[in-house]
């Protein structure tokens, strides 16, 4: 590949106490690409996303933002090198409106009073700019948006900032098919503007609709990260419920024995 | 992906709103759950009507006073209370709290000889310093603040107990202190300041409106905001108008009018806080924990902080409280913010309109609310009644409000309003 990775995850390990999560995870995200992050229920997804968002702290490992290593330890900081994420729960606040939502925590200030016009004109600007127009008013309160509205919103929140990674967690889980086409179209949008995007699902077939790259965890270590147009649907169901697929993954030798795993992992199509 | 068509009204261009369409608004969130305001005024209405028919005493402007000033203390400890409630805490010992801070006050001007500002100013930071420990005890250490602030709520009357040192009552005879509420501005002053507080609420609502439609965003229509302005106009001049008449039965003596000093304090007070509240980003993060803390954790917002804030603003609140009622009753005693007080500021935030289950509520619930609980306390003391019956319905009304909101809670999750 020619792109330099814009966000590079090595050697992450996360522990809740005894539970190893996450071991020796690498992970690498390009600018202009939709990356699919996918694995089975309890691999680490989500974990991994909120260590790379600064929610978790990581016991081992580094990340490198545009190549150089970066330390993230909360959200304003992930924030501040360009990293949003579109969490699985979505992280709304019900009793505020859509413009209160997406400036929350960033709120634009004219002195010490609250600069509400600013906001609300930006707000609306970036929900255009996503050629979104499906809400009535941005002064609504969000509990009265449909599952697809706040999946936007949650999206425009992410792309409000200038961002340039975008990570989003089952953004398209509680949603029926037309307000998936429609989040999934946003998603490819994203890349398309440039965007380094990360897209977590268990929907194969959006996976393939809209992602470059494949990304698959298997009880918390990445079994392969490939080009989607070098795998078939069923070599990435393996990979993920078997954490190996033909010569793809984990060397067999290594799960049978179950002990020694993540030092031969091969990844082929992610060589950089 | 292929492009979808999508066949929905766009964002920007919303229909330019009318008073109808305003209205119309108005009448669907309140049939959707969200009734804001309207209980408590209607209730307003419905027991002033009532205690006017059974006492047409209770009409005059000398009881109008009177309603202020026996509402205040309670009003603005449910002011401060309401902070808590927007996070969906409670906090029992604001009563006692101010108990406490207007015993200091009272004790550091008896004993000491202390000048009123600084009693008042020990008073107000003892109530910071108590909102501070409780604030950390359930932010920080973890525990319930009902259990917390239930500790304070015994601790503090105990407190109150030792510093009056168990003498019956401590008289309060600085004259500033007494004033506050016992003494009227003079007539003048009154309409000064209520003309000054129409103009200011009339170029806030202006100028926010012109800024807005200057950036082509949507505002409510001209009518609505002259509306909003005349309606205040029209109450405060009523309100003043009557206040600033003759209440002395006897004017060779002693002449009595205008506004109670409390009221402009109150006012000032409801000012502040609800900027803070509203046009801040502290108060908008205090809506945000309130919410969904989880939420406002991820947006970068330190809940913690904001959790204690709020029992700092509480207990402050409680303290100036706690001034207001040792000036109303020239004195400090071991009931001091005891029996009702605490159930009452609790009421008059729900029945206002505040939210037990947090995320909801407006510092003129507080004002609304109280107001409810004067009429109530005053009508019946007029009626004759007995405390016994007068903390009965009290208590019946405080049920009715928190039924309203958690009724209200759930047509609103019905209607997916809020
Ligand atoms: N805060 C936590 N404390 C302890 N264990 C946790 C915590 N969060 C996650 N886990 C554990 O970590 C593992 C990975 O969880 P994670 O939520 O990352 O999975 P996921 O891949 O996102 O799954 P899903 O597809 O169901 O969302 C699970 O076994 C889970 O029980
Ligand atoms: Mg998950």
């Amino acid at each position: 590949m020619s792109v330099t990775p814009l966000l590079e995850a090595r050697g992450i390990d996360k522990r809740f106490g005894p539970v190893q999560v996450l071991k020796d995870v690498d992970l690498t995200v390009t600018p202009g690409e939709v990356t699919a992050l996918v694995g089975d229920n309890g691999a680490g997804k989500s974990t991994l996303v909120k260590c790379i968002s600064g929610i978790y702290p990581i016991d081992a490992g580094e990340f490198l933002f545009d190549g150089q290593p970066v330390t993230i330890h909360g959200p304003r900081d992930a924030a501040g090198l360009g990293i949003e994420v579109v969490y699985q729960d979505l992280a709304l606040c019900d009793n505020l409106d859509i413009v209160q939502n997406m400036f929350l925590g960033r709120e634009r200030r004219s002195g010490l009073v609250l600069d509400e016009p600013t906001m609300e004109q930006m707000a609306a600007e970036t929900l255009a700019g996503l050629s979104v127009r499906t809400v009535k008013s941005l002064r609504q309160h969000v509990s009265s948006l449909s599952g697809g509205q706040r999946q936007t919103v949650a999206i425009a929140k992410a792309v409000l900032w200038n961002s340039k990674v975008v990570i989003l967690d089952e953004p398209t889980a509680a949603l029926g098919v037309a307000q998936t086409a429609q989040v999934l179209e946003l998603v490819r949008r994203l890349a398309d503007r440039g965007l380094a995007v990360v897209l977590i699902s268990h929907n194969m077939n959006d996976v393939f609709a809209v992602s470059d790259r494949i990304a698959a965890l298997y009880l918390g270590q990445m079994v392969a990260q490939v080009k989607t147009t070098d795998v078939t649907h069923a070599q990435v169901v393996e990979l993920i419920t078997a954490g190996r697929s033909g010569d793809l993954g984990l060397a067999a030798e290594k799960i049978d024995n179950g002990v020694e795993y993540a030092d031969t992992l091969t990844t082929p199509g992610a060589e950089q | 992906m292929t492009t979808t068509a999508h066949h929905i009204e766009p964002v920007a261009v919303a229909p330019k709103p009318t008073v109808g369409s305003h209205i119309r608004d108005y009448l669907s969130r309140v049939g959707g759950g969200d009734l804001g305001a309207l209980p408590a005024v209607l209730g307003l209405i419905v027991l002033c009507v009532f205690f006017a028919i059974m006492k047409p005493v209770f009409f005059s402007a000398g009881n109008f006073a009177n309603l202020f000033t026996q509402g205040a203390a309670v009003t603005i400890i449910a002011m401060g209370l309401i902070f808590v409630l927007l996070l969906g805490e409670i906090d029992l010992s604001a009563g006692f709290a101010s108990g406490v801070c207007a015993a200091i006050l009272a004790q550091l001007m008896a004993e000491q000889g202390a000048p009123w500002y600084l009693a008042v100013l020990a008073a107000i930071v003892t109530g910071v310093v108590i909102g501070l420990v409780l604030g950390f005890l359930v932010a920080k250490v973890g525990i319930p603040s009902f259990v917390v602030t239930l500790a304070g709520f015994l601790a503090f009357q105990g407190t109150v107990l030792l510093l009056i040192k168990g003498g019956t009552n401590v008289s309060i005879r600085d004259d500033v202190i007494l004033a506050i509420a016992n003494k009227n501005i003079v007539p003048w002053l009154g309409w000064v300041l209520t003309i000054i507080g129409i103009a200011g609420y009339a170029a806030v609502v202006l100028l926010s409106r012109r800024r807005r439609a200057a950036r082509g965003l949507v505002t409510e229509p001209l009518a609505v905001a002259v509306g909003r302005i005349a309606a205040l106009a029209v109450i405060l001049g009523i309100a003043v108008f009557v206040l600033n008449q003759e209440r002395s039965r006897n004017v060779v003596v002693v002449s009595l009018k205008g506004v109670p000093i409390v009221v402009p304090i109150i006012a000032a007070l409801l000012i502040i806080w609800t900027f803070i509240l509203r046009r801040t980003a502290y108060g908008r993060h205090i809506y945000a924990v309130g919410g969904n803390r989880e939420a406002a954790r991820r947006a970068g917002i330190s809940v913690d902080r904001i959790r204690i804030s709020v029992f700092v603003i509480c207990s402050g609140m409680a303290a100036i409280g706690g001034i207001v009622a040792a000036s109303r009753a020239n004195s400090v005693d071991a009931n001091t913010g005891g029996s009702n007080v605490l159930l009452y500021a609790v009421g008059a935030a729900v029945i206002g309109g505040t939210s037990l289950f947090g995320g909801k509520g407006r510092v003129l619930d507080a004002l609304l609310g109280g107001a409810v609980i004067a009429v109530i306390d005053n009508g019946m003391g007029l009626m004759g009644l007995s405390s016994g019956q007068k903390f009965v319905f009290t208590g019946v009304v405080l049920l009715l409000a928190a039924g309203v909101d958690a009724l209200s809670r759930r047509r609103a999750a019905a209607t997916g309003t809020r």
